[in-house]
């Protein structure tokens, strides 16, 4: 939880970011869902979505995401500047309707999936992943 | 537990010797007649299964004094439950006398005068006595080491961890695992744990570049004791690479992994485990919540947030142990398991009471030959207190004030920062300091000391963040440690509040001023995460005061204002 000068610069620049972005879901986050939904409900439950709760690398942080049945699944960082992560589609012969991959968040925030089924309804996870500047275990 | 008839035994021999009060002021003999061997060890063995449990040893293979907290406040679901509870509360809450052994072992109050009389605590030569008091009961009891066991001596620094995994082998351990140990550097505790004549566990080690399963560790063992198939399933710190420097480990990556849990408890179930422990070091309020979303743990063996208590805590079919640090503490777990379930359980947490419990004399030779080499190195002494030292507790401790001190003299600095790790042991006033007594409180793998320069505005971010580390509701976003200890600031903290509101009325106290935002001030600290850091040793630097103070006399810190707890 201390810092060498050089990263103490780094992160004090970092953290006027975070004092002036809301990490919440913000208007491109609901723009995105929006255009992937096209205004339909979106129900809770029926996707998971793996995430760690507290990132050990805010660069790199995995995800994955399973929906069994959905056509295709949209990842968001709803908190970054621009939270659009991956959509992933599954054609007909997909064995499994699951994705892995590795995001960057700008801070602490929701990462959101919504999955689109073949019967054309919506469902969707969220999970908040923080991201810490390190602390001191016991 | 240790039972209530026994606590009444030793508060009537103190009102019989001092009247009814039986609070303070005891003499050395009077409290240790009331206290033996026998009456510590005593219990009835039950069932067909033993665990014995130690966690949190923090390489103390000598006897010490451990005061632990005055202030452990819970948030959220926790708040004012168990072990958020703390002193005369906690002694109400379990039928504790004032005075008595437990309150000495389980309470900080009134600490210097009773660990005057009833002395130190811990040694892995009294705890070898104890597990083989426990394996003459039951030859096949489990022996779980729940980690942070290779670190935090002069000796461990020195040998790598080498002395206490020669003197933990002596124990023979059926299984581990780990946290600090980490710290080491992949390399060398890749070497070590090669080297276990057990099994190394954690289920949520996993290899950061493909993130599986990391191979030299398991997620957990199978074992068949008294007829019962029993799974130990580990669970390692799950936070490392954010408490503590990632670089050290960069081919490990950990986290909770709640659903891996529910899949290995699932495995073992259907290899017939009809007892499942789980071997954790999690912390406590992190453990409560996996017991309480993971089905079918019947033992959670708890780790971490250096907890005791004297009772299991019952989470659904779950009971979690809590069973202290730093060698002060083996519990003992008997259970009755029958038609592949669990029947009953039967637990006491034992106090290692130094001067009555037996040095085994085999491990007490073991002991003395790790440390024999740099005998003159541990036992020069530096100093002397006036003062009890001691660290426990959520916002400073009477070490870290020492330390914090140490910093904003010896490194000419406004403000010091001293991590809120939650081990090292107590030094009572009239005692020496020698420099064994001030690596036990600083020996790390990165304890440079930095000096750098912070704004107003990120001293704060920096506060906010360990701040929710602790405070939190979620206890899965917990890391187990306290509050970063501050020298010359004081602020205020409401732990109610969310992260970016916790913190204000921060005040450099020198000056008696604001802390302002966009104004810059010295900051020396140590514990770095960050690869690189440069500035000496943090032993070095409290040694150099310490010798500078001749004595040392400390007034209360009052620094921290809190609300909301």
């Amino acid at each position: 939880m201390e810092f060498s000068r050089r990263d103490t610069l780094a992160l004090g620049a970092g953290a006027v970011a975070l004092a002036v972005l809301p990490f919440q879901v913000n208007a491109a986050a609901d723009e995105a869902i929006a255009a992937f939904t096209g205004g339909a409900d979106v129900a809770e439950g029926g996707v998971t979505l793996t995430a760690p709760e507290i990132a050990e690398n805010g660069n790199t942080v995995p995800v994955s995401v399973d929906a069994a049945g959905a056509t295709s699944i949209l990842l968001l960082a709803a908190g970054n500047p621009t939270p659009g992560v991956a959509t992933f589609n599954f054609g007909e012969l997909a064995g499994s309707q699951s994705a892995s991959t590795r995001i960057r968040l700008a801070g602490t925030q929701d990462v959101v999936a919504i999955a689109k089924m073949a019967d054309g309804s919506f469902a969707r996870a969220a999970s908040t992943v923080k991201v810490t500047i390190g602390g001191c275990g016991g | 537990m240790i039972s209530r008839r026994d606590f009444l035994q030793v508060s009537m021999a103190a009102s019989a010797l001092y009247g009814t009060s039986g609070f303070g002021n005891w003499a050395r003999l009077a409290a240790q007649q009331a206290l033996t061997q026998d009456q510590l060890l005593e219990f009835e063995t039950f069932g067909n299964v033993s665990l014995i449990h130690i966690t949190d040893i923090h390489a103390q293979l000598k006897p010490i004094y451990f005061r632990e907290p005055s202030i452990n406040i819970g948030v959220g679901g926790n708040k004012g439950a168990v072990p958020h509870v703390t002193g005369s509360d906690f002694r109400k809450l379990y039928g504790i006398d004032d005075g008595s052994h437990a309150a000495y072992a389980l309470t900080y109050d009134d600490f210097t005068s009773l660990a005057q009389g009833y002395g130190r605590v811990g040694g892995l030569d009294r705890v070898a006595t104890v597990v083989n008091a426990i394996r003459a009961d039951r030859p096949d009891a489990l022996l779980l080491d729940g980690g942070d066991t290779w670190h935090g001596s002069y000796t461990c620094y020195q040998t790598e961890g080498q002395d206490m995994v020669n003197v933990m082998n002596g124990l023979k351990p059926d299984a581990m695992t780990f946290h600090w140990e980490f710290t080491l550097g992949s390399g060398r505790v890749n070497e070590l744990v090669e080297s276990l004549p057990f099994t190394s566990l954690g289920q949520n080690i996993f290899d950061s570049e493909w993130d599986e399963p990391a191979e030299l560790f398991k997620p957990y063992k199978m074992f068949e004791r008294g007829g019962v198939k029993i799974a130990v399933i580990g669970q390692a710190f799950p936070y490392m690479p954010i408490a503590n420097p990632r670089w050290m480990f960069p081919e490990y990556s950990f986290g909770i992994r709640e659903d891996n849990m529910k899949e290995m408890v699932a495995e073992v179930r259907g290899k017939g485990a009809e007892l499942v422990v789980l071997l954790s070091h999690n912390g406590f309020d992190v453990d409560k919540k996996m017991a309480g979303n993971v089905e079918g743990i019947d033992v959670i063996l708890s780790g971490h947030t250096h907890d005791a208590l004297p009772e299991p805590v019952l989470v659904g079919k779950t009971h979690i142990i809590a069973s202290g640090s730093n060698g002060k503490f083996v519990s003992r777990v008997d259970l009755d398991v029958r038609d592949g379930e669990m029947k009953g359980i039967k637990h006491k947490l034992i106090p290692i009471f130094s001067d009555v419990i037996a040095p085994d004399a085999d491990m007490a030779k073991l002991i003395d030959v790790q440390r024999a080499p740099y005998a003159d190195q541990l036992s020069e002494v530096i100093g002397k207190t006036d003062s009890l030292l001691y660290r426990r507790g959520n916002f400073n401790g009477s070490w870290d004030d020492l330390i914090c001190d140490a910093l904003i003299s010896e490194r000419e600095a406004d403000i010091a920062m001293s991590p809120g790790v939650r081990w090292g042991p107590s030094i009572l006033p009239g005692q020496e300091i020698t420099r064994e007594d001030i690596w036990n409180v600083t020996s790390m793998s990165y304890g440079e000391a930095y000096r750098s320069e912070m704004t107003g505005e990120f001293i704060h971010t920096i506060l906010e963040d360990v701040g929710d580390n602790l405070f939190n509701p979620d206890p899965y976003y917990q890391q187990g440690g306290d509050m970063v200890r501050i020298g010359g600031m004081g602020y205020k903290i409401d732990v109610t509040k969310p992260q970016g509101e916790r913190i204000t009325d921060m005040t450099l106290l020198k000056t008696g001023e604001k802390i302002d935002p966009s104004k810059t001030y010295v900051v020396a600290g140590w514990a770095s995460v960050n690869e690189g850091t440069e500035g000496p040793q943090i032993w070095d630097v409290v040694e150099d005061h310490i010798k500078k103070q001749g004595t040392i006399k400390l007034d209360p810190n009052n620094s921290v204002q809190v609300v909301g707890a």
